[in-house]
């Protein structure tokens, strides 16, 4: 059968497949989705393989022009086999299940990370490094309000050091995704979602939006750097050193479409710049600004505790993070 | 065919079993269920638009909340509009089943006439909105309401236009089999609305201005 | 120009000459094709006088057969737009690699893709799911027509004036870029000001009326209408999925509808449901969008079941196993589809519990999808299996289906969706089990029941090779978007980097065009079996050895589809009856009652078009005017009390006598 030799032709594929930056990442915890990928498989395969091969037998077996197999025209029903049949899946979904419960919990993307790599405990004390990150059109914006610096279409991390991603957008959805890092999480304007993950490895990572958006969208991808602590120290140096200040007025301009954009760096960033993007206040007169609306004032800072955008709210309290802090 | 055996268990030896009916055979007509589920469907819509509002209703973006425009006295004396004149549908339901289709005429034209004033409380609430800059342009909060309090207005109007096309039936055909059937439809449609309409009074009216 | 002065402006709207996409020459291409085509098809039935001839027996006919037909060569035709989009974007994403951004600019590859997918769902899947359930259910079930027989007619004609306005943003103006969907902020005033998401959401607006009447009236059918005897657990399964599939469509349409009207309402009316702005809330949309969106592909997939439980117990020559567990796992289907919905953005940061919730209870549905799969291969187990056409189709779907449904699974746990979400595995997994489930299925159908339809069977040889480049094709088409998914390509791009990846897309791409020559052999297909059908002919009514009451009356059925209502005993109501030497009978007819033609359906359905138009371009004027055209012809024709009308016995009697006299001429 052809259909056989296109299973064949997929398992081959799939092995190919295996080179591939899902299936041999850098990042701890696309190291556990890999793995967890592999399991769910490979638990499915034992019910999926008998099934392709039943049906092929079955249907070579009981042929019309095979009169020597079991004629039973009127045989449809067998309680025993039915209690089978239903059997046999519910088991593999309860296994799957109780995997599924197990590992959303432990892959949660907002959840702090527990480990650095695979018996590799986190180091007590360990502060994970912030990154501040906007979808715009059609290209990244990083804020890194620790190191006081920004930068468009590069992102750098120190390996082995765990990463706080804050991640909106400017005016349509994105999704920010760094296949060798972590999954992927959606940039949404108006809301903040968030990200934390680790980079196990030194080198050079690609990162995209997942989520398409719009005329620009193929273009709309960055390189990751994992790098030492003194590299991150360099590369900090080096857009401290190359860049320009990231003002209100700089974001603006910066927020205007535009394709393909180069790597920019920003020596400075204005200080509550992330969050005026997030409550869609950079321009505090704005009819949309959430602060003005209905959000008492407060301190604006770049670093720490942020408060919830006023829109995350009834039904997209979905899209809001139940565990925020 | 040459494989079939020709005993069957439970088919016994009692007379030849009839395979067809040499009746004209009418099935029942499904019209009223059919009218039934159409109501479901639209019943949904509104799940929607109330779904809807339970996102948005808090969203006042800085602009009027529901207890600063929304007006209860105004309300009541709507609701009490439309609650009667389902009353005085089921009124001319009634008298259609005792086929008595002058009086029958009269109670669907004081319906017409309650909700004809239903729409237009309703209309002049929204003019009033719109007059002091709470339009449904102004937020999340006035969208949703407009949009389900005027969704709601909007399927009374189509009651009121099929009501009128109805009358003009009834008064040329009199009270036949298919217009009986197609009040009966009309009166379902009548109360669905008085039902969402309890929910919209509740819902938003009642929840957004009492504290 | 033409927009220059008001009154211009009031009659056109924001319809300019520049909206007219001279400047793209591929479009001013396929415009000029398809106008020598339709010039030559239009004259062609202007000059053979077939205007009045299709009018008065197709376009204005209640007969839910000729509906059903209508509809299945409305999805065909559409079939081919859809799939021209396909091979568009498979040779886009096979060339344009590093230095070469292919023969496609984004804002064309955009509006590509997303019609695609709105026409390969909309205008291609639902009309030939429709269709069969159109043609297929009332006879199945012994009934003489649906409850609604205009309601039928009227249904199909807004599914056609939705599948125009599709049509018709190719050539005027723009489809939407926002893909299938049009997730909002994308698809909002400011982001996409032009046309595109107006003709998208008018076409699903008028289309989807007419998808959720047309549900209504075969949910009350199937209620209503069944032949005396039939009682539930006695429905064939093809009806009993049709009834879960129209409960599915009744109650998730309304949810389209809704979104959609809101949609529009924030790009017409300026309020803020899903803007960015003033609290609205884009995430809202995606929520209701989905609460829609999964159960339509169960009311697309269940029907694909039934083709299968029919067609697998037809040649197997044995009764469907396990009927009872067959009907339940339908029945749970269609509740499951319901809580599942936010499967499709895990991503979007809920919480781990919701987000297991619903990973869990994606993966509960595959435990009666399993079950299924297990019942068909019984059934075939200890049978006779004949591989006809149909039955071919079939073990390529089992065999299909299961990866697909394999893929879906590992979709379903969330930490993997996080990596797999909106890559091209995703893509791979649904085209893996809507061509390897529904189109397979469809196509089973269409093999299957072809000679019921029209009196001939279509020819074996070329729908074979026609199944070979289909399910070669597909293995060439998909496998490949599988592996680049694992190597972390997304959906949606026209244009790569990477040149590693471009073996696999053009892998891809020659899996399309095998698929493009399988559609060439149905074309084939249809033109050789009309030429030989006198060779084909059945003349016997149930040319397969048929179980369900559709094949016990003639091929194609008289209008009024059973002489006599039969009566049924079990569910494999006319095997039974040939069990039992079914006599057929031959006299004693009497008058049938039976609904008469209308034309009001299709006006009601061209108004609907011209009022869908005239409000994607702004021309106030013509909305109004067609609006309240469309008002007063739907009241007008509620004063038509003259819907019926009694066939004589005599005529019945010639009918039943013409077939006695076949059916002893080919004995």
């Amino acid at each position: 059968m052809k259909a056989f030799r296109g299973l064949l032709v997929s398992v081959a594929l799939l092995l190919a497949g295996c080179q591939s930056v899902l299936m041999s990442p850098s990042g701890d915890l696309a190291v556990q989705q890999r793995n967890l990928i592999i399991t769910s498989t490979v638990l499915m395969l034992l019910i999926i393989v008998p099934v392709i091969v039943l049906t092929l037998l079955f249907a070579w077996h009981f042929r019309a022009s095979n009169k020597k197999a079991t004629y039973d025209p009127d045989w449809d029903h067998s309680t025993i086999l039915e209690l089978l049949i239903w059997a046999a899946p519910l088991l593999i979904i309860i296994a799957l299940g109780a995997i599924t419960w197990v590992s959303t919990h432990k892959l949660d993307p907002y959840r702090p990370l527990e480990r650095v790599a695979a018996h590799r405990p986190m180091p007590a004390g360990a502060r994970p490094l912030q990154v501040n990150v906007v979808a715009l059109d059609w290209k990244w914006l990083f804020i890194y309000p620790e190191q006081g610096i920004a930068t468009v279409n590069e992102l750098a991390a120190p390996v082995d050091r765990p990463i706080q991603f804050k991640i909106t957008a400017s005016s349509v959805m994105n999704s920010f995704f760094i296949p060798a890092l972590a999954g992927q999480i959606y940039a949404m304007p108006g809301m903040e979602t968030q990200l934390q993950a680790v980079i196990n490895a030194p080198g050079e990572f690609q990162g995209f939006s997942a989520n398409y958006s719009g005329h620009g969208f193929s273009g709309m991808h960055f390189l990751f750097h994992g790098v030492s602590e003194e590299g991150f120290a360099q590369w900090v140096q080096k857009a401290k050193a190359g860049g320009g200040d990231l003002s209100r007025e700089a974001y603006v301009k910066l927020a205007q479409p535009s394709e393909n954009d180069p790597v920019t760096y920003y020596a400075t960033v204005e200080p509550g710049l992330y969050r005026a993007i997030l409550t869609k206040c950079v321009d505090p007169e704005s009819p949309s600004c959430m602060t003005r609306m209905d959000l008492s004032p407060h301190e604006t800072s770049d670093s720490g505790v942020m408060l919830q955008p006023a829109s995350t709210r009834g039904m997209a309290a979905m899209a809001d993070h139940p565990h925020s802090d | 065919m040459s494989e079939i055996s020709t005993t069957l268990p439970g088919s016994g030896p009692a007379k030849p079993l009839a395979f067809y009916d040499t009746a004209e055979h009418h099935p029942v007509n499904g019209t009223l269920l059919g009218f039934w589920v159409y109501l479901m469907s639209d019943c949904l819509v509104f799940a929607c638009l109330f779904a809807a509002y339970g996102v948005l209703g808090r969203e006042y973006a800085g602009g009027p909340t529901a207890q600063e425009v929304l007006e209860l006295p105004a309300v009541a004396v709507n609701t009490t509009l439309l609650l009667l004149s389902s009353i005085t549908y089921g009124f001319a339901v009634l008298a259609m089943q005792r086929n008595r289709q002058n009086p029958m005429l009269v109670w669907l034209v004081i319906t017409g006439l309650l909700g004809a004033g239903f729409i237009t409380l309703e209309l002049r609430e929204f003019a009033h909105l719109i007059s002091i800059g709470a339009g449904p342009q102004r937020s999340a909060f006035l969208s949703s309401f407009f949009t389900l309090v005027g969704t709601h207005g909007l399927h009374v109007t189509c009651g009121l236009i099929w009501l009128v096309v109805l009358i003009t039936q009834v008064l040329r055909k009199g009270l036949i089999t298919a217009n009986k059937r197609r009040l009966l439809c009309l009166s379902m449609f009548w109360h669905f609305l008085d039902v969402v309409w309890v929910g919209v009074f509740s819902f938003v009216y009642l929840m957004g201005v009492l504290p | 120009m033409l927009a220059q002065t008001d009154l211009a402006k009031l009659i056109f709207g924001r319809l300019t000459l520049d909206s007219l996409p001279l400047h793209e020459p591929i479009v001013v291409y396929t415009f000029v094709a398809v106008a020598i085509g339709g010039i030559a098809l239009l004259g062609a039935i202007t000059y053979f006088r077939l205007w009045g001839y299709l009018w008065r027996e197709w376009f204005t006919s209640i007969d839910h057969k000729k509906i059903g037909i209508m509809y299945m060569i409305l999805g065909f035709v559409m079939l081919l737009r859809g799939f021209s989009d396909a091979i568009m974007m498979r040779a886009q994403q096979a060339i344009s690699f590093g230095d070469s951004h292919g023969y496609l600019p984004p804002e064309h590859y955009d509006q590509i893709f997303t019609a695609h997918g709105v026409i390969m769902i909309f205008f291609v899947a639902m009309p030939m799911v429709t269709g069969l359930m159109n043609f297929v259910m009332p006879l199945q079930i012994g009934a003489r027509d649906v409850a609604f027989p205009f309601l039928n007619n009227f249904s199909f004609w807004m599914t056609v004036a939705g599948a125009m306005l599709v049509m018709a943003s190719l050539f005027i103006g723009e489809f939407a870029r926002t893909g299938w969907l049009a997730y909002p902020p994308l698809s909002d005033i400011v982001s996409s000001p032009d046309a595109g998401v107006d003709y998208y959401i008018w076409a699903l607006q008028i289309a989807g009326v007419g998808t959720l009447l047309s549900g209504i009236n075969l949910l009350v059918t199937i209620v209503k209408m069944r032949a005396p005897g039939m009682t539930m657990m006695k429905m064939p399964v093809f009806t009993w999925t049709a009834l879960c599939t129209n409960v599915l469509i009744v109650a998730a349409f309304p949810v389209l509808t809704a979104v959609l009207a809101l949609l529009a309402l924030d790009r017409y009316a300026g309020t803020n449901f899903f803007t960015t702005e003033l609290g609205g809330n884009a995430m809202m949309y995606v929520n209701l969008i989905w609460i829609w969106g999964h159960p339509e592909v169960y009311i697309l997939i269940l029907p694909a079941f039934g083709i299968f439980s029919e067609v697998t117990a037809t040649f197997s020559r044995k009764p469907l196993f396990g009927y009872a567990s067959m009907v339940y796992a339908t029945v749970v289907i269609t509740v499951l589809s319901y809580l599942v919905w936010l499967h499709h953005f895990f991503t979007m940061g809920s919480g781990a519990s919701v987000n297991s919730f619903f990973g869990i209870t994606t993966m509960i549905i595959s435990i009666p999808t399993g079950a299924k799969i297990f019942n068909w291969l019984f059934t075939m187990y200890r049978g006779r299996v004949e591989f006809q056409l149909p039955m071919m189709w079939t073990v390529a779907f089992m065999v299909t289906f299961v990866i697909g449904g394999m893929t879906g699974v590992l979709l379903a746990v969330p930490p993997a969706d996080f990596s797999l979400h909106n890559s091209l595995f995703l893509i791979a997994h649904f085209h893996n089990v809507i061509i390897g489930g529904v189109l397979f299925g469809l196509f089973a159908g269409i093999t299957y029941w072809f000679p019921k339809a029209f009196g001939f069977r279509l020819d074996p040889f070329w729908g074979k090779c026609s199944f070979w480049l289909w399910v070669v094709g597909f293995y060439f088409a998909f496998m490949p978007l599988y592996v680049l998914g694992l190597m972390g390509v997304t959906r949606r791009l026209s244009h790569f980097d990477d040149p590693s990846l471009q073996i696999w897309f053009q892998i891809a791409a020659f899996g399309a065009l095998l698929i493009a020559l399988g559609i060439a052999c149905n074309i084939i297909q249809f033109v050789v079996s009309f030429r030989n059908r006198d060779k084909l002919r059945d003349t016997t009514g149930d040319p397969w050895d048929g179980r369900t009451l559709e094949w016990s009356t003639s091929s194609p059925p008289p209008k009024y589809n059973f002489a006599f209502t039969p009566l049924v005993h079990d569910h494999d109501a006319w095997w039974m009856m040939k069990k039992h030497h079914y006599q057929r009978p031959i006299g004693g007819f009497v008058p049938i009652h039976m609904p008469l033609n209308t034309g009001a359906g299709i006006i009601m359905g061209g108004l609907s078009f011209v009022f869908g138009f005239a409000m994607i371009w702004y021309m106030w004027l013509l909305a109004a005017v067609s609006f309240i055209a469309l008002l007063a012809v739907a009241i007008g024709h509620t004063f038509n009390y003259h819907r019926d009308y009694y066939l004589s016995s005599e005529e019945v009697t010639r009918t039943e006598a013409s077939r006695t006299e076949l059916l002893a001429s080919h004995v």
